[in-house]
């Protein structure tokens, strides 16, 4: 216990709780209508869609590859997501198609033109993918950006929260009477590919499609309305991001599998309770 | 100036026509069943009539002060929303969705709709049930009472009865037979069941080869009409 307060008065362990549950909770909201949707994997996709852009960029040579990762990700999730369901490929294929494809023209261009000043390029892919120990090493400017991302996210979901359950729900009928279903997809996708960039970055790109996951998966098995899943997968989130971060700084685990581990431990929870709840 | 009209119209997808030159209007209070064989375009009409689909030639024009984003729809139910977690009240109030523009929340006036067609629907008692654990005809009371919070006057039903058994879709065509009569809202719905076209419907638009739309009694003596409603009344495509 000495040892958890003494990791708490850490500067580097309080800016990774803070970017930790900012990043859960705004994966865990948009999760809801990703999970809903059908495309429970594209926090996976979209990642090594920004892998792939990583990729090119530093063999290309950008100084910021930000510049490259951004529009290239948000492209992709807009083309996944705002084209809408008749589409000749569908959603699961699509998403498989994009992302493993990215993420085997990304590996193959950082092995024909290594990056100057880099040799460890399997390393490199490693942390790419589990997010290594970077979000206990984060920058003030990190810790800020991810701040006013999520406040954006947050705002973003409470305000257009009735319009995305009507076009998750039923997206036809939302644009037979009159919503604007193509803009909001848009937006939908855009925010996604924003908080998954940033996420990655942060966390790794396989605790960020956990995060997406998880929560809103186990709040399904519990509750039966679309408010009271939302409310309660963000709850989840945050608990297990706490949880986790906590955990792995005493013991020194990965933070990001430890986090995963936590979702994974009340998605069984939350099975067995709504397991009992409907004898 | 009718309900509805749609004037010399050319449908499908991709630049692939499936049905032709489609002309007919539909006037205020009338309950028009659109029947015809499997893949002659029924769905496809019904979508390009919402705007959910561009027509490839023609228009479908809205008079009578309806307008556009007035028109209720009764979608046949997707994969998505079979285990989808969202209470009764919270799909019948999506509804009003359409009218709000940006406006983040509901008004009060909106929640008072939903619960006024909650109760229409009788469904007041599994208005805080979850969608997902309902019955077929329940499901369906839910989705119709959401179509009538986005309309007063024109109701878009795609095979409402299909995968309800005798006794649910009986009530069915009940409830959509009083809201035509006793609200005057009008009706128009796909169908595969000719006998209860003819029976609850007022006018008939069949679509296929040869197209006939017009009042019940005058289908009947159609040779389109005769030969389709000849086999006991039966889909000929079910026989």
């Amino acid at each position: 216990m000495s040892k958890l307060a003494l990791y708490l008065t850490q500067t580097y362990v309080q800016r990774a709780l803070l970017v930790g549950v900012l990043v859960a909770l705004c994966a865990s909201l948009l999760g809801v209508t990703l999970v809903l949707r059908r495309f429970s994997f594209i926090g996976d996709g979209l990642s090594h869609v920004a892998f792939g852009a990583m990729a090119v960029a530093a063999v290309v040579g950008l100084s910021d590859n930000m510049l490259l990762i951004m529009p290239v990700t948000i492209g992709c999730a807009v083309l996944l997501l705002a084209t809408g369901r008749n589409t000749k490929i569908k959603g699961d294929a699509s998403v498989a198609m994009i992302s493993v494809g990215a993420l085997a023209v990304g590996y193959m261009l950082m092995n024909l033109f290594p990056p100057r000043g880099k040799s460890n390029i399997s390393g490199d892919v490693c942390s790419t993918l589990f997010g290594g120990t970077s979000i206990l090493t984060l920058s003030n400017l990190e810790v800020r950006l991810s701040i006013v991302l999520s406040i954006v996210v947050v705002l973003f979901f409470i305000l257009f929260y009735h319009k995305i359950f009507a076009v998750t729900f039923d997206e036809s009928f939302a644009a037979a009477t009159g919503t604007n279903t193509g803009l909001y997809n848009l937006l939908i996708a855009v925010i996604i590919a924003v908080v998954i960039v940033l996420a990655m970055n942060l966390v790794g790109s396989l605790l960020i499609s956990a995060l997406v996951v998880f929560p809103a998966l186990s709040a399904m098995r519990v509750f039966k309305s679309f408010r009271a899943v939302s409310v309660c997968a963000a709850c989840i989130s945050v608990i297990c991001a706490v949880v986790g971060i906590l955990f792995s700084a005493v013991q020194g685990t990965p933070v990001g599998s430890t986090i995963v581990v936590a979702d994974i431990l009340a998605f069984g929870a939350f099975s067995l309770a709504g397991f009992l709840h409907s004898l | 100036m009718a309900l509805l009209r749609c004037s010399d119209l050319s449908l499908g997808y991709e630049g692939k026509p499936i049905l032709e030159h489609i002309d007919f209007e539909v006037q205020a209070g009338e309950y028009l069943c659109i029947v015809g064989e499997n893949g002659s375009g029924k769905s496809t009409l019904m979508k390009t009539i919402l705007g959910l689909i561009r027509p490839l030639r023609g228009e479908v024009l809205t008079g009578d002060g309806l307008r556009p984003n007035e028109i209720g729809y009764l979608p046949q139910q997707t994969v998505v929303q079979r285990d989808f977690p969202a209470s009764v009240y919270e799909i019948v109030l999506s509804g009003c969705q359409g009218r709000q523009g940006l406006r983040p929340f509901y008004r009060d006036a909106d929640r008072e709709l939903a619960w006024q067609n909650i109760c229409r629907m009788e469904i007041e008692p599994l208005a805080r049930r979850c969608y997902r654990e309902l019955s077929g005809g329940q499901q369906q009371r839910v989705l119709l009472a959401r179509a009538l919070c986005a309309t007063k006057k024109l109701l878009l039903l795609d095979e409402p009865v299909s995968g309800l058994d005798p006794k649910v879709t009986a009530e069915m065509y009940q409830l959509i037979g009083d809201l035509n009569r006793k609200d005057g809202i009008t009706v128009i719905m796909i169908s595969h069941d000719l006998e209860a076209a003819l029976h609850y419907a007022s006018h008939i638009l069949h679509i296929g080869s040869r197209i006939y739309c017009g009042p019940v009694e005058g289908y009947l003596n159609s040779e389109t009409g005769a030969r389709w409603a000849g086999k006991g009344g039966q889909c000929p495509c079910q026989n």
